[in-house]
């Protein structure tokens, strides 16, 4: 059906991607491989997989037309509502996928790093379905932006870990998980929430989440009557963006908008966005766009949003983005907060502030498309969790 | 003939154990590192371990983790860690010296330039963590042409056509990783180690060290009883932070401690080597 190919046996995608570890955890992730591929052409774990995304996360998920939205900013908006999701975000379909896996291959741990805390939501919530251990690293300072989300994960009996290292962000949260892992790898799955880390995370994570652009693809052609012009999503380490691209990669006429989190500017240098002003090296098992500094250490990164404040990005994306099937642009954290202003206030949907980036950009693509233009941009996730840290950034008391 | 190999080869022929210890270049400040390393070939240091900081060390426990802060702190870079070895080859031409540290600041120099530089310096040999042989054909290929030599890493998850791959990537020696976790780790298994080792010595002739979780003379020794090299990190490294703001300390603890441990290891019955 596709004549995309990516990646290679070894997880590349040309020069990116490829595993980059320390050699513990070669033999794990050479077994996780070898059952990523026998149980993606099992009938009985594909039925599981689809069942539980059906009948426990509710998918399809709807795709909205946005009439209100598509009226201000002047082109026909479609939201993919990701945030309608059990949990509120599209991280759900892949802990789904990974903990029915680690289920089979008889692990009884599950760890997690998690950024915004929506994958590590899913994670305890898929862990506390299936009976097994979930313990989640989150940096120390994303702890203290997304409280809610914290409780919610103990809630579900997971066992939040501090990360007090380095920047105390998701970076140092995904180095933390990965010195347990290699610490656990007998009775530990690693549910890696994003399109990065290792092979075969970008290719497994990516094919989890890819069913947001097969429903999508679909249901635009109902309501549209036609493939969209663009599609839009936000990119941390991009795995709503790629669950969303991948199935239309081989459409032509689509153009991709990936957008990444301009913080104060791209120009402050306080941003996370390594696809647009980041340069290529290796970070976390994959080589990819990456923050760094000229002596190639890792340079913290600024966004509002939790979920972006990443220095590195999904192999995959870096890949689209040196072939020119994929557009990568960034949106700063103003820009961020007036696109959630306007879709809250005009559609009644509180977003995430991730998925607020997509929409900011929506605002700027929507002249170009025009009236009779269709784009489709990914919901990804809903915006309760950043309620606090909209109030304190409007000096909000609540 | 590397200096790796023939300090191996020396070794070999006296029948003693080779003792390696690591620190993290430019911790607790640049200027320590160079007197430090001397200090450590007086105390009976082999081949010495340079860390390169990096700021996210993925595989390092808290020990080194801070250690790596404590440099970068002092903007301690890849170029400046070449600068101290080509120090300490001002006085010391014999004592090889082994860099360990992660890819991405060396994929940010470039693999020729390193290569070259590490020659120019008196670098012998590379652990790049986070680099598998698989990924490192091209780069393997420039070090051996420089006779620098590549070392790899093996653990306990290590399949034996994983032991193949790396001992013909492998030059120099092969590092055994002695735990599954990270540096620093406690809990040795010498009956699994001790095994492994035997099985490692089936796809090679390399000499095999081993490192993570030795931290003092008894347990080099129990180590020695089956390897050809015991490394020691974090238990120097902890040293290094307990006399941070007193260099000559740092010297003195570090020199006394090493001493200990080449005595245990020089004291081994003949009968229990390996």
């Amino acid at each position: 059906m596709t004549t995309y190919s990516m990646p290679d046996d070894r997880g590349h995608f040309g020069r990116f991607g490829g595993i980059f570890v320390a050699e513990t955890l070669m033999r794990p992730l050479r077994e996780l491989t070898a059952a990523y591929e026998h149980y993606m052409k099992d009938p009985d774990f594909l039925k599981e997989f689809d069942d539980d995304l059906r009948h426990y996360v509710g998918r399809p998920s709807p795709l909205y037309y946005a009439s209100g939205l598509s009226e201000r900013y002047g082109s026909n908006i479609y939201l993919k509502r990701e945030d309608l999701n059990h949990t509120g975000a599209h991280k759900i379909n892949n802990t789904i996928g990974q903990a029915l896996l680690a289920k089979r291959l008889g692990k009884t741990r599950i760890i997690a790093e998690t950024g915004a805390g929506q994958h590590g939501v899913a994670t305890a919530t898929v862990a506390a379905r299936l009976g097994l251990e979930c313990v989640v690293y989150m940096g120390a300072e994303d702890i203290d932006r997304q409280a809610p989300n914290v409780y919610r994960m103990k809630l579900l009996g997971a066992e939040v870990v501090a990360v007090e290292s380095g920047s105390r962000t998701l970076k140092d949260a995904l180095n933390e998980a990965m010195r347990d892992w290699v610490s656990n790898v007998e009775d530990t799955f690693y549910i890696i929430g994003t399109v990065a880390g290792p092979h075969p995370y970008p290719v497994m994570v990516r094919d989890f989440q890819s069913v947001i652009g097969r429903e999508a693809r679909e249901q635009i052609q109902e309501q549209a009557g036609r493939l969209p012009d663009a599609l839009v999503a936000c990119v941390g380490g991009g795995s709503n963006a790629i669950g969303l691209f991948y199935p239309f990669v081989d459409d032509k006429d689509v153009d991709m908008y990936g957008v990444e989190a301009a913080g104060d500017g791209i120009e402050t240098g306080n941003h996370a966005a390594p696809l647009c002003a980041g340069k290529v090296g290796v970070l976390h098992g994959n080589r990819t766009y990456l923050m760094e500094d000229n002596a190639g250490q890792i340079t913290e990164t600024h966004s509002i949003s939790a979920g972006l404040d990443y220095p590195g990005v999904g192999p995959e994306h870096a890949w689209l983005k040196d072939s020119g099937r994929a557009n990568y642009v960034a949106v700063t954290d103003d820009e961020a907060m007036e696109g959630f202003h306007d879709i809250t206030r005009i559609e009644g949907i509180l977003p995430a502030l991730e998925s607020s980036h997509a929409i900011a950009y929506a605002k700027k693509l929507a002249p170009k498309l025009g009236k009779d233009g269709i784009m489709l941009i990914n919901l990804s996730g809903r915006g309760d969790k950043d309620i606090q840290t909209v109030a304190a950034l409007e000096g909000v008391e609540i | 003939m590397s200096r790796i190999k023939k300090r191996f080869n020396q070794l070999a022929s006296q029948g003693r154990k080779a003792l390696i210890p690591f620190v993290t270049a430019g911790d607790p400040s640049p200027g320590v590192t160079v007197p430090l390393m001397h200090e450590m070939v007086h105390a009976g240091a082999d081949l010495i371990e340079l860390g390169v900081p990096f700021s996210d060390p993925m595989a390092d426990g808290p020990v080194i983790q801070k250690a790596n802060q404590r440099a970068l702190a002092h903007n301690v870079s890849l170029a400046d860690v070449l600068g101290m070895v080509e120090d300490f080859r001002q006085a010391d031409k014999e004592t090889p010296v082994l860099l360990m540290g992660y890819l991405n600041p060396i994929e940010v120099m470039g693999y020729e330039t390193l290569a070259d530089r590490c020659v120019s310096a008196g670098v012998d040999g590379l652990l790049i963590v986070d680099m598998p042989p698989e990924e490192a054909d091209e780069f393997n290929q420039l070090l051996y042409q420089r006779e620098v030599d590549p070392v790899y890493l093996l653990a306990p998850t290590s399949t034996e056509e994983r032991m193949e791959l790396v001992s013909r990537a492998a030059r120099g020696f092969v590092y055994y990783v002695s735990i599954r976790g990270v540096t620093g780790s406690a809990n040795l298994d010498y009956d699994e180690i001790g095994t492994q080792i035997e099985s490692i010595r089936q796809h090679g002739s390399l000499p095999v060290g081993v490192g993570f979780g030795i931290n003092g003379p008894e347990s080099a020794v129990k180590i020695g009883q089956h390897a050809d090299a015991v490394i020691i990190g974090s238990a120097i490294v902890n040293r290094v932070e307990a006399s941070r703001d007193n260099p000559d300390a740092i010297l003195t603890n570090i020199g006394d401690f090493l001493r200990e441990v080449r005595q245990a290891l020089d004291d081994m019955p003949a009968m229990e080597q390996a």
